[in-house]
């Protein structure tokens, strides 16, 4: 487990890594994964879970713990691992992932994962949960923050848009949105699927504060971090990632190909090498 | 909200005076007694909510129609209008219910089972979360409103969700039990209610446990299985045959899912026929549940009773249980015809 006490940026370069090589490795356990909406969110779930959320792994129903939604429940395999190197459960349990009986399928089921606040899969619900969440926290008398990392095609469900006026409405400041703006969905780029631009805007039209940030950029990341405001009553907080699907292996990166896939033999142990050496500057293909 | 509904809605305010201006005529030999059909389920949910911290209530935009405001004038901190976002209100429900409350949420059936049916199976049984998802107006109680407003589906489609228990309250008294009954129950719950004029069947606030049904009048040659609004017209359907010397045995099956086998077992034993009868489409709902029973039983004669599988007519309720067969004298005729066809 790494403590929080010696968190440095190596060290959240390094626990990135690990989440991408990991959903790597357990990929090839399930025979198909969900690698490159994983890759496009692994530096925000490193700072997020390993500088920056208040939690305890030794306890973790902790009533005033910071609690994390995965609405894209897809990248769980990214949030697996973490929560196993952070002590929540015992990282050899991560071997059986999506075999016959296992706690740990492709989307995450909360009755089966220690130190997941709430099971997801199907798109649009997570915000939804984390507003609950947050009015539980604000009416007990609590200060946790609740956290919702949202696909940005997910936010094409109607029910984002639902949550997203009742955080304003009912000025959960503790409330935060964390939108992977990977900039693909499954059939195609989001812009030509269903445009979300100017999506920051569109949030601060419905009473959010906006921040958006290079989300493979430690340092921008763990800077919006720092900005989120403290107490529980304000404007609700949303912070846009932009990023690149599949960040972090050359061929995957914005390729439409890769949302689910396999990677055998030669191929395997080239990605692997690929993500060991760590993130390479970002190349986009030319325009055809 | 139009302004004909808002109109409804304020005539649920003080509801005994609504009663008296909207008297129910379904039921012929039980007129509902003074203040009966109230809606009490704000009044219920506040009293239960003084001593047990965990309780919450939520509606969508309806709190004056369902009576949650009832709720809200005593306990505001704990109440939430979440406007017309059922969705939103049924997860947001299940957040709060992982933080350790008891979430109340009402609101239309047609909205709350059928609008929201993916958050109550995904957010609230598949995670095991004590959410109370309360469905008012079910049916077709809203009458003309038209089928948008109607919930003949929502038995049908939330008992094959697994980790749901399913319960239609039959009146005010049953309404008080089922909530009682509630704050500690295990998992996710759908309670079903009419539309606040159900006709009494309980004198007092009967002794409840779910999943087991509560037989009100013993019989031999047919049994009645009602649920909810259809109970007063099943007993008083079984008073009317008993006229004419047919022993009818009555038999309230409030929880649809996990359903009481045994009490269908046993009257599939101890009497010559069996007769479900619900406001609700006739595929799906109580009668298919019971009939997924006796289907491992030796063969009796058997009749689904409710509303046929299409649309039904504009029209007021009373109109409609009568065009239907779904008010006592409806009820009365079908029992009669299938007892005739056996003979």
């Amino acid at each position: 487990m790494t403590h929080r006490s010696n968190v440095n940026y190596a060290v959240l370069e390094d626990r990135a890594k690990f989440i991408r090589t990991e959903t790597v490795r357990l990929t090839r356990i399930a025979g198909a994964g969900h690698y490159s909406s994983t890759f496009s969110c692994a530096e925000i779930l490193a700072a997020l879970y390993y500088a920056q959320m208040r939690i305890e792994p030794s306890d973790p129903h902790w009533p005033d713990r910071d609690r994390f939604i995965m609405s894209k429940g897809h990248a769980a395999i990214g949030l697996y691992p973490v929560l196993a190197d952070l002590g929540y459960f015992d990282p050899c349990e991560l071997d059986t992932y999506t075999k016959l009986g296992s706690n740990y399928g492709d989307h995450p089921d909360m009755k089966k994962v220690r130190g997941l606040d709430f099971s997801s899969g199907s798109l649009g619900h997570g915000l939804s949960v984390g507003l609950g969440m947050a009015l539980a926290g604000r009416m007990q008398g609590r200060d946790y923050r609740t956290y919702v990392m949202l696909g940005d095609g997910e936010i094409s469900e109607g029910q984002i848009w639902e949550a997203v006026i009742a955080a304003g409405h009912f000025q959960l400041g503790h409330l935060v949105i964390l939108l992977d703006r990977n900039g693909l969905s499954i059939d195609g780029h989001t812009e030509d699927i269903m445009g979300i631009e100017p999506v920051h805007e569109r949030f601060a039209a419905f009473g959010w504060d906006v921040q958006r940030v290079d989300g493979h950029d430690l340092p921008s990341v763990m800077g919006a971090f720092k900005a989120l405001p403290e107490g529980t009553t304000g404007k609700p907080q949303a912070i846009v990632f932009d990023t690149v699907k599949g960040r972090g292996v050359k061929r995957m990166e914005m390729s439409l190909d890769w949302h689910v896939g396999n990677l055998v033999g030669e191929d395997y142990d080239d990605v692997m090498a690929e993500l060991e050496a760590g993130l390479q500057p970002y190349e986009p293909e030319p325009a055809e | 909200m139009s302004t004909e509904m808002q109109n409804e809605a304020e005539i649920f305010r003080g509801t005994t005076e609504g009663a008296t201006r909207f008297k129910d005529h379904r039921s012929v030999q039980g007129t509902p007694k003074k203040g009966m059909p109230a809606f009490v389920l704000g009044e219920e949910l506040a009293e239960m909510a003084k001593t047990d911290p965990r309780i919450v209530v939520a509606t969508a935009d309806l709190a004056s129609a369902n009576r949650t405001n009832d709720f809200n004038d005593i306990h505001p901190e704990r109440f939430f209008e979440f406007g017309i976002a059922e969705k939103n209100m049924i997860t947001a429900a299940a957040g709060m219910a992982a933080c350790g409350l008891v979430p109340y949420v009402a609101t239309f059936a047609s909205f709350a089972a059928i609008l929201g049916a993916e958050q109550i199976r995904t957010d609230c049984a598949y995670p095991k979360m004590p959410v109370r998802v309360i469905g008012t107006h079910s049916g077709m109680s809203m009458g003309f409103y038209g089928s948008s407003h109607h919930a003949l589906e929502d038995l049908g489609m939330l008992r094959v969700m697994a980790d749901l228990t399913v319960i239609c309250a039959t009146d005010a008294n049953h309404l008080r039990a089922v909530l009682r009954a509630s704050a500690d129950h295990p998992g996710a719950m759908y309670i079903r209610l009419g539309r606040g004029r159900d006709p009494q069947v309980y004198d007092t606030v009967p002794a409840l446990e779910m999943g087991k049904a509560i037989r009100l009048r013993d019989g031999s040659d047919l049994t009645i299985i009602a649920t909810g609004s259809e109970v007063r017209a099943a007993l008083d359907a079984a008073e009317a045959l008993a006229a004419d010397g047919i022993s009818v045995r009555v038999i309230d099956m409030h929880t649809i899912s996990p359903l009481d086998r045994t009490e269908v077992e046993a009257a599939a034993r101890e009497t010559g026929a069996i007769l479900t009868v619900e406001e609700h489409n006739i595929t799906g709902g109580l009668g298919s549940a019971v009939a997924d029973v006796l289907v491992d039983l030796p063969r009796l004669p058997f009749l689904k009773h409710g509303v046929p599988d299409r649309y039904v007519e504009v029209g007021p309720p009373a109109a409609l249980y009568d065009k239907y067969r779904l008010d006592a004298p409806g009820v009365t005729a079908v029992a009669r015809e299938f007892l005739a066809a056996q003979a």
